[in-house]
């Protein structure tokens, strides 16, 4: 038994020699009745921010936020190790995946998703520095509903790409109350005395809806 | 010899529970649709409050959460000799501002405190609530909440009203709330300093019971983004 243990450990030896840093990653839907788009995670430098409160929304998380999709942004750092979900997560539901790099520049983390009965939500992990956790080290961080800006939150059928209208993804054309990202106000719903709105009180959200989990290997 | 004295000097400053700060504070308007009034932040002494939750309002936050007016909480701070920040944002924050400023702080003043009204709304302000301030040099963050002031009810009613004591919202800095609510109450239940039980608003620019718009308006806890970068 012991002979065993002894090369398996002269490898991990020899992985931290090379500077391969690996991270577990756990992603779970906190909402009721909010799909998440399938989420998208990637690893980059610290110079790079995928999106900012205050800021206008780049058309990559324009796209992300209004439709779903994901692969502009990702397409965005072609080369760097990356995470693509093929399908949504829906309420409740978790995703484990796992991201490596011999790179010693690609420090942090980005990780987003689109909240699909909304005109306009996401979620995410914005550029969180990551290179610092020791093997071993298990970090817990939740995320709030977001605003892109790039959508009113209109709620009207043909809106929401999500299963609660099936309506229309990205749009080109901008027309919030606020172009900037910020934190999301939550959604109103015809239950709520909207009769224009296509959500009804399930699809409410208050308070985190993302818990992520990071593990450094 | 030098190194006694040395050990002495530090074991004293450590066993001293107060330290005069220089404070970088960064704040940032987490809403989609509600502007900040004049911010007001004091570093104070323990036994001194902007407000406390569950006590009724003074007169001086009554004004600031009806109507901005940050002017009487400054005149009651500097009496206690606390250090302010008045208006560093230089007027509104717009959703998603950040403002950035400094503060040096007494050594007796170990607690610091923060409030502004958030517009639209009757009575409604973001608080902090005398944090204990931390004297190791460090970043610090932290998230803020809504706070009613539980002076006046939240009719929800856009009139330009923001003297204490008169019903109605001073203004929507968005320039998209309606017109001629009725009123969505006129009775606040908790006339104690209480968490914001949030805008109901409607959709309806030219009636129905609130001059707020559900869509816009509307907002969810936590409000504000409070960085404190200890030097």
């Amino acid at each position: 038994m012991k002979y065993l243990a002894i090369p398996a450990m002269l490898l991990s030896l020899s992985a931290c020699d090379q500077g391969i840093k690996e991270y577990s990653i756990s992603i779970t839907n906190m909402t009721n009745a909010q799909p998440l788009s399938p989420p998208a995670a990637l690893l980059h430098s610290s110079s790079y921010s995928a999106w900012a409160i205050g800021e206008s929304a780049s058309v990559e998380i324009e796209r992300l936020a209004e439709g779903g999709d994901s692969s502009s942004l990702l397409a965005m750092k072609h080369g760097h190790p990356v995470f693509s979900s093929d399908a949504p997560l829906l309420p409740g539901e978790s995703i484990s995946f796992s991201l490596m790099t011999r790179n010693k520049s690609l420090t942090h983390l980005t990780l987003a998703g689109m909240l699909v009965n909304t005109n306009d939500a996401f979620a995410g992990v914005n550029a969180m520095e990551l290179v610092s956790m020791t093997a071993g080290h298990t970090r817990v961080v939740y995320s709030y509903a977001l605003d892109a800006g790039t959508e009113f939150n209109s709620e009207h059928a043909g809106t929401i790409p999500g299963p609660a209208d099936g309506g229309e993804g990205f749009n080109a054309v901008r027309d919030d109350v606020i172009s900037v990202v910020t934190s999301h106000g939550g959604v109103v719903s015809h239950d709520d005395g909207y009769t224009g709105s296509v959500l009804t009180e399930a699809h409410r959200f208050i308070g985190p809806v993302l818990r992520v989990e990071i593990t450094a290997m | 010899m030098k190194n006694r004295f040395a050990l002495v000097v530090l074991s004293s400053l450590f066993s001293s529970s107060t330290f005069a700060l220089d404070l970088s504070v960064t704040v940032t308007n987490l809403t989609h649709g509600n502007h900040f009034t004049p911010l007001l932040f004091a570093a104070h002494d323990a036994n001194q409050h902007l407000f406390q939750i569950g006590q009724p309002a003074s007169a001086s936050l009554q004004a600031m959460a009806e109507g901005g007016d940050i002017s009487l909480l400054s005149t009651d701070m500097m009496s206690v000799a606390a250090d302010l920040s008045e208006n560093p944002a230089a007027g509104l924050m717009m959703p998603g501002q950040t403002v950035q400023f400094t503060m040096s702080t007494q050594s007796t003043n170990t607690q610091l405190s923060a409030v502004a009204m958030v517009l639209p709304t009757n009575d409604g302000f973001l608080g902090m609530n005398s944090l204990t301030l931390p004297t190791a040099p460090g970043r610090y963050e932290y998230y803020l909440n809504v706070y009613d002031a539980g002076t006046e009810a939240n009719d929800e009613v856009i009139n330009g009203a923001g003297a204490p004591g008169v019903a109605g919202v001073p203004a929507d800095p968005l320039g998209v709330g309606g017109v001629n609510a009725t009123g969505v109450t006129t009775v606040e239940s908790n006339q104690s300093v209480h968490v914001h039980r949030g805008i109901l608003g409607d959709t309806d620019a030219t009636g129905g019971s609130s001059d707020l718009d559900s869509r816009v308006h509307r907002w969810l806890n936590p409000v504000a983004h409070l960085i404190i970068d200890v030097q």
